[in-house]
């Protein structure tokens, strides 16, 4: 199936553009980005539960959410602060993973009505440099390459 | 032995994969590598040549140790890099979309 989300990472450069259009006003999809019981709820994916610890959606906010494994392992924090929080129109926010190499992102989400029930969100993403953009990008992928054949544990075990 | 390898049968072990995941995340030694395998050194060792040998990793000399790190660059190279981090934000948006038509019924 055709994935519906753009990703345009152009060569060497720090930053990336993500973009989407949902067959949702552009209210709800504002609101999807402002409710924590409703972030969590679409940050979570069958292998790590995402939970909001903390959610101030207004200028000079923070927020802070946690994943954790189906064991309960807290599998990585994040938070940032919040610097403009339009509603329907804008969030502009840091984001910092939590004990990792990649350094602090400046996202800016920009959310558009496109009819009555459907809109569009672009996300700017700016790095600290293009070798963190990449390595950020390659994490997917190598996650990817262990998912899609056994998971890490269960290759160690084999190795036994 | 060959001296250019392909990627892709570079990626085709398991175990090389898990090395890759481990350096994707942070940079390190190889004994700290090689810690995380119950498997013997020279064989870790044996997977971190081939890696860095089709330049998947790369090297970098600090005092006596050796650290390893990924080459994202050519990581762009192999099956469509961008994907799967594409494909992550798709998932997430698809459940948004499905909560927030559920929610729009209630």
């Amino acid at each position: 199936m055709e994935l519906k989300t753009k990703i345009d990472a152009e060569a060497g450069k720090q930053d990336l553009l993500i973009t989407r259009e949902f067959d949702l006003p552009v209210e709800l999809l504002f609101k999807a980005h402002a409710e924590p019981d409703i972030i969590a709820q679409w940050m979570s994916n069958p292998h790590t539960t995402a939970k909001v610890l903390k959610f101030e959606g207004k200028k000079h906010g923070s927020y802070q959410l946690e994943s954790t494994d189906a064991q309960g392992n807290v599998v990585f924090r994040s938070n940032g602060v919040i610097h403009e929080f339009i509603p329907d129109q804008k969030i502009t926010r840091t984001f910092e993973m939590e004990n990792a190499p990649f350094g602090v992102q400046l996202e800016v989400y920009e959310f558009k009505q496109l009819t009555e029930s459907t809109s569009k969100l672009n996300i700017h993403v700016i790095y600290e440099s293009g070798a963190k953009r990449d390595q950020l990008l390659a994490l997917p992928f190598a996650q990817g390459l262990n998912m899609a054949h056994n998971r890490i544990q269960e290759i160690l075990n084999t190795l036994k | 032995m060959n001296l250019r390898r392909d990627v892709f049968q570079a990626i085709a072990d398991p175990t090389r994969r898990a090395i890759l995941l481990l350096v994707a995340s942070h940079t390190m030694t190889a004994g700290a590598i090689a810690s995380n395998f119950d498997t013997a050194r020279p064989t870790v060792s044996k997977h971190l040549q081939i890696l860095t040998e089709c330049e998947l990793l790369e090297q970098k000399q600090a005092g006596r140790e050796i650290y390893y790190y990924i080459n994202a660059q050519k990581m762009k190279e192999v099956a469509e890099f961008i994907e799967p981090f594409r494909k992550m934000w798709d998932d997430r948006f698809n459940k948004l979309e499905s909560i927030m038509k559920e929610y729009k019924s209630k």
